[in-house]
């Protein structure tokens, strides 16, 4: 039960992120499936494993899902994967960590504020191999800069 | 087209500041901007063109014995609408299907046009994806209906105080502020049952998440200014939003 409302939860709040950052109509639906399977894996890998190994491994399938739907769509990557990692930004870490500042308890605080970084830099490095891949894999197009 | 006949021509080099200029302004990678700019300036004949692309400005050289020439970009947003129209263009310039005056004409279009949601809808998207959040942090479903409001209320008020305040942070802190004091009012009347939840979901909207990763991202490919200067960006308002959030607590 708990499960299904994590991905009810998820489809719709990566949806809803897809309206905000104005994403054409016929993609909200990839959008919030990438972030709902996305969120999913980090769900399920996250008791066993380090968060940034799990926020890796789920922002590499939000990754890969983005790179089939945007060649699918003929549109750019960003257009699905940024909805798609929304649920796995820290942002209630970078929470946490400020208000522990505020409440002059530093040594947590910069435990989490470094934690947050970690995490952030884990969702880059998962869209970044997912990218990498997908050129690997498409040789017969000219390499992409970048 | 008759409408348009007034309207002076673009030169290549203008087509090519125009597509990266729309597509920086809606929140394109970097590295896509400057990909997009040189494809375009390929296609209309300039085969040796340059273009170095920053945050807050473009400039583009077109290779000949012309000047180079500089946008500046004072305002970004997120329209991924527009990123995908403007890649679109450049798709079929490349290919050849359309020529440079109507690759002129729909981005100028482009440019003019709004946002393809209406603020209400987007308001009612922040609001309801807040509430969800709540949950999936860990909330209670006695959270969801304070997260949904709050959140719905911060969303609005952060376009509005955008409008009012042409300072990003004070519009970011003020907002934060504002959603503090709704969730603990939630709280207070004993709707609610975990403050920190509520405040999570409702500050979700705001935070610079795709900042933080495009920051990372510009990074490890090398645009190192503007790697920097997007990632200040994003701490300037993961701080803006934690300062707000925070003043509410040290007055309680």
């Amino acid at each position: 039960m708990y499960m299904i409302w994590q991905l009810i939860t998820s489809f719709i709040a990566s949806a809803g992120f897809g309206i905000i950052f104005n994403a054409p109509k016929r993609t909200l639906f990839q959008c919030g499936l990438g972030g709902m399977l996305g969120w999913v894996i980090y769900l399920v890998l996250d008791p066993y494993y380090d968060t940034v190994i799990s926020t890796v491994a789920a922002t590499f399938v939000v990754g890969v899902i983005s790179q089939v739907s945007a060649r699918i769509y003929r549109m750019p990557v960003i257009v699905f994967s940024v909805a798609g990692i929304i649920p796995l930004v820290p942002g209630g870490l970078a929470y946490d960590a400020m208000r522990k500042f505020v409440e002059n308890d530093y040594n947590t605080a910069v435990q989490l504020a470094a934690q947050a970084f970690l995490i952030s830099g884990s969702i880059a490095i998962g869209l970044v191999v997912s990218e990498v891949l997908n050129q690997l894999l498409i040789r017969k197009r000219k390499p992409h800069r970048g | 087209m008759s409408s348009r006949e007034n309207i002076p021509l673009l030169s290549p080099i203008d087509i090519c500041l125009l597509a990266g200029k729309i597509m920086l302004q809606s929140g394109a990678e970097t590295y896509r901007v400057e990909d997009t700019m040189i494809r375009i300036a390929h296609a209309l004949g300039l085969s040796s063109s340059h273009s170095y692309v920053t945050p807050t400005g473009i400039i583009f050289q077109a290779g000949g014995p012309e000047a180079a020439k500089l946008i500046r970009i004072a305002e970004r947003t997120t329209d991924l609408d527009k990123v995908a129209a403007v890649n679109s263009i450049s798709r079929k310039l490349v290919a050849g299907e359309i020529n440079a005056e109507e690759a002129a004409a729909l981005l100028r279009d482009i440019d003019e046009s709004s946002h393809a949601y209406s603020v209400g809808l987007q308001v009612t998207a922040a609001a309801i994806s807040s509430g969800c959040f709540a949950i999936m942090f860990g909330g209670s479903g006695y959270d969801f209906l304070p997260a949904l409001i709050s959140g719905g209320l911060g969303f609005a008020a952060v376009i509005l105080f955008h409008r009012l305040i042409n300072v990003k942070f004070f519009a970011e802190f003020t907002t934060s502020l504002l959603i503090g004091l709704v969730s603990y009012f939630f709280i207070y009347l004993g709707l609610g049952r975990e403050l920190d939840k509520i405040i999570i979901g409702s500050v979700m909207p705001l935070v610079p998440g795709l900042l933080i990763t495009n920051a990372v991202r510009d990074l490890m490919a090398g645009h190192l200014v503007s790697g920097l200067s997007r990632g200040a960006e994003a701490l300037l308002t993961a701080f803006a939003i934690g300062a707000g959030v925070a003043a509410v607590f040290t007055f309680l």
